[in-house]
C-alpha cells in the first residue's frame, strides 16, 4: 500500500487530537509542555506533507521555524517551571489561581 | 443718543450681577446701594432720551449684534426708543429706582438682602429689554425674563411653603399663556416673513381678516396671562406671598402691564381686527368689575391693592380694546404711580404691624405713621379718580372713550367699578388709619418706617397728583406713533353731567366707606354677623370659588393623571424596560465571572471550545456561501 497525503494528514490530526486533550486534561506543568510539543509538532507533520505533495519548499521551511519556536518556548516555559518549583515547591495547575477574577 | 440707550439698558444688569456676587453672604448695605445708584443712572439716561424723543419727534433705532441669521430668518438684537418704549422706560426706571431706595430699607432685616437686589435689578432688565426691543422675539426674551425674575421673587422667601406655591402658580399660570403668545409670533413669523414690529406690520394690511384674528387672538392670551386677565387671574392674588417691594413694582406697576404694553405696540394689528378689540374691551370691562368686587369684602391688605391691580388692568383693556391706545398708555402710567405707592405705604404699615395684613386687626393708625398716612390716602384719592389727582384724567378719559364710541354697556360696567374702587380703597384707609386702635388687644407697638423711605416714595407722590396735569403734553407726544384719536363728548351739557355726576359717586362711594369703617365701631370679623352668613360674602370671600374649582378640575385630576403615569406607564413600562437591559447585562457578568478562576486547565478548555466553537462557525459560513451563494 502506498504512503499517501491522507496517511500523513490523518496522523496529524490523531496527534493534534491527542495534543488537545492533553493541553486539557493534564494536571502537571511540565506534562502540559509535552501536550503542547505534540500540538505543534502534529502541525509540522502537515506542513512538511503538504509541503511534499505539492514539490514546495515552504512549507517544509516552516516547520523549521515552528521547531525553532517551540525549542526557545520551551526553553523559557522549564525556566518559569524550575522558577515556580523552587518557590512553591510543587507544579500543580490546581495551586495556580492568582489572576482569578 | 445710542449711547444712553445702551446705558438705560445695561445699567440694571451690572447692578444685578453686582449684587449677584454677594448673593450668598450675609447683608452688605452695598450690595444695595450699588444697583440702586446704577438703576438711577439708567433713570437719568432714560430721561435724556425722553427729552431727545420730545425735542426732535424722532425715534432711536440701533442694532446691537445679529442674534439669528439662517435662510430667510434674521433677528437682531434691535433696540428701538420711540414715544412708546420712552414712556415705558420712564416708568420702570423711576418705580424702580423708588423700589430699590425703599427696598434698602424694607429688607434691612432680611437674610437675603443682596440676593433680593440682584434678583430685583434682574428684573428691571429683563422688562427694560421687553419694553425696547424692536422685534416680537427680542419681546419675548424680556417676557420670559421678567416671568422668570417674577418667579424669583414671588418665592423668595423660599422656606414658606405658600411663597414657593405661589411662585410655581405664577411661573404656570404664565406659561400657558406664553404658549399662546409663542403660536402667536409663529403666525407673524409665518404670514409676513419677519418678526420686526415695523417691517411686519407694514405687511399686515393686505393678510386675510382670518389671519390676523388668530395672530391678534394668540397674541392676546400671552397679554392674559401676563397681566391676569380673566380666567388666568388667579396668580395675581396669591403673588403678595413676595415682599411687599416687589409687589409694588412688579406686580402693580410693571410686569403686569406688559400686556397692556403688547396690545398698544401691536395697534396696527389690533386696528384691523376691530372684533377681537371689542373683545379685549369686554373682557377688560369684566375683570374690572369682577376684580373690583372681589376686593370689597377680602380681609387681607395686600390682595385688596392686587385685585385693585386687576380691575385697572381691565380698565386698560378696555381703552387698548376700543382703539384708545394712548389712553390706555396714559392709564398704566398713572396707576403704576399711585398704585406702587399704595403697596409701598402698604409695605409700611405691614412692618409697623408685624406682618399683620388684617385691615380689621388695626385702626388708629394714621396718630403714629403721619407720613404713610397722608401717601395712601393720596393715593387712594388718586385711585379713586377724584379731580385733581392722576386718576381722574386717565380714568375718566377711559369711561369717556367708551361712551364716545357708544359702548354703553361698558361704560356702565366701569362707572359702577368707578364707584367701587372708591369704595373699597377707603374701606382700606379707614379700617387701617382710622376708628379705634384695636391693636391694642394684639399687643402690636407700632411705629413709622425710616424717614429715607417716606423720602424715596414722595417722588411717586408728586407723580401721583401731577401726572395728570402733564395730559396733553403726553398726547402730543405718543400721537407720533399711536392713533391720534380724540376723544370728546360733543354736546358740552352731557359732558360736565357724566364728570360731575361720575364725581358725585365716587365721593359717595368715599363716604359711605368712611362711615361705615371709620366713624361706626368695627369688630375683628369672627363669622358671626349677618353679612358674613350671607351667600353673596361668602362668594366674594372666597374668589368666586375660582381657585377652588381650578384646585377641584384641573390641579387635582392632573396631579391623578400624573400619578397614574408614573406608576403605570413610567415604573411599568419606561422603568421596566431600561432596568431590563440593564439587569440582564449585569446577569450576564454575574454569570460568566466563574469563568475567570484563574485556573489554567479551565481556561484552556475554554479557549479550545471557542477555537471549536469559531471554527465550526467559519465551517458552516463557508458551505453557506458556496451552497446557498448568500
Amino acid at each position: 500500500m502506498e504512503i499517501g497525503l491522507n496517511h500523513y494528514l490523518v496522523l496529524s490530526t490523531i496527534l493534534f487530537a491527542i495534543g488537545l486533550i492533553g493541553v486539557m486534561r493534564r494536571k502537571n506543568l511540565l506534562l502540559l509542555f509535552f501536550a503542547t510539543e505534540i500540538l505543534l509538532n502534529s502541525v509540522n507533520i502537515a506542513f512538511a506533507a503538504i509541503s511534499h505533495y505539492y514539490g514546495d519548499l515552504t512549507g517544509q521551511m516552516f516547520a523549521f521555524f515552528v521547531i525553532a519556536i517551540a525549542a526557545s518556548e520551551v526553553a523559557v516555559g522549564l525556566g518559569l517551571l524550575i522558577v515556580w518549583h523552587k518557590r512553591h515547591g510543587n507544579i500543580d495547575l490546581e495551586t495556580m489561581t492568582s489572576m482569578r477574577g | 443718543m445710542e449711547m444712553f440707550l445702551y446705558i438705560a439698558l445695561f445699567a440694571p444688569l451690572v447692578g444685578s450681577l453686582f449684587a449677584a456676587l454677594f448673593a450668598a453672604s450675609p447683608k452688605t448695605l452695598i450690595a444695595g446701594v450699588v444697583p440702586s445708584l446704577l438703576l438711577f443712572i439708567s433713570f437719568i439716561a432714560s430721561s435724556i432720551l425722553l427729552a431727545y424723543v420730545l425735542q426732535t419727534g424722532g425715534a432711536i433705532h440701533v442694532e446691537m449684534m445679529t442674534w439669528m441669521a439662517t435662510g430667510d430668518l434674521y433677528i437682531p438684537f434691535g433696540f428701538v426708543v420711540d414715544q412708546v418704549s420712552v414712556t415705558m422706560m420712564m416708568v420702570v426706571t423711576l418705580v424702580s429706582t423708588v423700589v430699590h431706595v425703599y427696598s434698602i430699607g424694607y429688607m434691612d432685616h432680611d437674610k437675603g438682602f443682596n440676593r433680593f437686589f440682584a434678583w430685583l435689578s434682574a428684573f428691571v432688565f429683563s422688562m427694560m429689554i421687553l419694553v425696547m426691543s424692536d422685534n416680537f422675539a427680542g419681546l419675548f426674551i424680556g417676557w420670559e425674563g421678567v416671568g422668570l425674575c417674577s418667579w424669583g421673587l414671588i418665592g423668595f422667601w423660599y422656606h414658606k411653603e405658600s411663597a414657593t406655591w405661589a411662585a410655581n402658580e405664577a411661573f404656570i399660570m404664565n406659561r400657558i399663556a406664553d404658549l399662546g403668545m409663542l403660536i402667536g409670533i409663529f403666525l407673524v413669523y409665518w404670514n409676513t416673513g419677519t418678526l420686526q414690529y415695523e417691517q411686519a406690520f407694514a405687511v399686515m394690511p393686505s393678510l386675510d381678516t382670518e389671519i390676523l384674528t388668530w395672530m391678534g387672538i394668540f397674541l392676546f392670551i400671552g397679554a392674559m396671562g401676563k397681566s391676569a386677565q380673566f380666567p388666568l387671574h388667579t396668580w395675581l392674588a396669591d403673588a403678595m406671598e413676595g415682599p411687599t417691594p416687589v409687589s409694588a413694582l412688579i406686580h402693580a406697576a410693571t410686569m403686569v402691564t406688559a400686556g397692556v404694553y403688547l396690545v398698544v405696540r401691536a395697534n396696527p394689528l389690533y386696528d384691523l381686527i376691530p372684533d377681537v378689540g371689542l373683545f379685549i374691551a369686554s373682557l377688560g370691562a369684566f375683570v374690572a368689575m369682577f376684580a373690583a368686587s372681589m376686593a370689597l369684602v377680602n380681609r387681607d391688605m395686600k390682595r385688596i391693592i392686587a385685585y385693585s391691580t386687576l380691575s385697572q388692568l381691565g380698565y386698560m383693556f378696555v381703552a387698548a380694546g376700543l382703539g384708545a391706545y394712548w389712553v390706555a398708555l396714559f392709564h398704566l402710567m398713572a396707576h403704576a404711580f399711585f398704585k406702587a405707592l399704595l403697596f409701598l405705604g402698604a409695605g409700611n404699615v405691614m412692618h409697623a404691624m408685624h406682618d399683620e395684613l388684617d385691615p380689621f386687626k388695626m385702626g388708629g393708625l394714621s396718630k403714629v405713621m403721619k407720613g404713610t398716612f397722608v401717601m395712601m390716602t393720596l393715593a387712594s384719592v388718586a385711585l379713586a379718580g377724584l379731580f385733581p389727582l392722576a386718576g381722574f384724567f386717565s380714568k375718566d378719559l377711559i369711561l369717556e372713550v367708551g361712551f364716545v364710541q357708544h359702548h354703553y354697556i361698558i361704560y356702565s360696567v366701569l362707572l359702577f367699578t368707578a364707584g367701587l374702587t372708591a369704595f373699597y380703597s377707603f374701606r382700606l384707609v379707614a379700617l387701617i388709619f382710622h376708628g379705634e386702635e384695636r391693636y391694642k388687644l394684639f399687643g402690636i407697638h407700632p411705629h413709622e418706617a425710616y424717614k429715607f423711605m417716606l423720602i424715596a416714595m414722595s417722588p411717586l407722590l408728586l407723580l401721583a397728583i401731577v401726572a395728570g396735569a402733564m395730559k396733553m403734553t403726553y398726547f402730543e407726544m405718543v400721537t407720533a406713533v399711536l392713533p391720534a384719536t380724540e376723544y370728546h363728548i360733543h354736546s358740552e351739557i352731557t359732558y360736565w353731567i357724566m364728570t360731575i355726576g361720575t364725581q358725585l359717586f365716587v365721593i359717595a362711594a368715599i363716604a359711605f366707606a368712611y362711615k361705615k369703617y371709620a366713624l361706626s365701631k368695627v369688630d375683628v370679623p369672627d363669622g358671626s354677623s349677618d353679612m358674613e352668613k350671607s351667600f353673596i360674602y361668602k362668594l366674594l370671600y372666597n374668589q368666586y370659588y375660582i381657585p377652588r374649582f381650578y384646585e377641584n378640575y384641573f390641579v387635582k385630576p392632573y396631579r391623578e393623571m400624573s400619578h397614574a403615569f408614573w406608576k403605570e406607564m413610567d415604573i411599568l413600562l419606561v422603568d421596566a424596560t431600561v432596568d431590563g437591559i440593564a439587569k440582564f447585562i449585569y446577569n450576564t457578568g454575574e454569570n460568566t465571572r466563574d469563568m475567570q478562576s484563574g485556573n489554567l486547565s479551565t481556561m484552556l478548555k475554554w479557549m479550545v471550545a471557542g477555537t471549536v466553537a469559531l471554527l465550526s462557525l467559519a465551517v458552516v459560513f463557508a458551505l453557506a456561501v458556496r451552497y446557498l451563494g448568500v
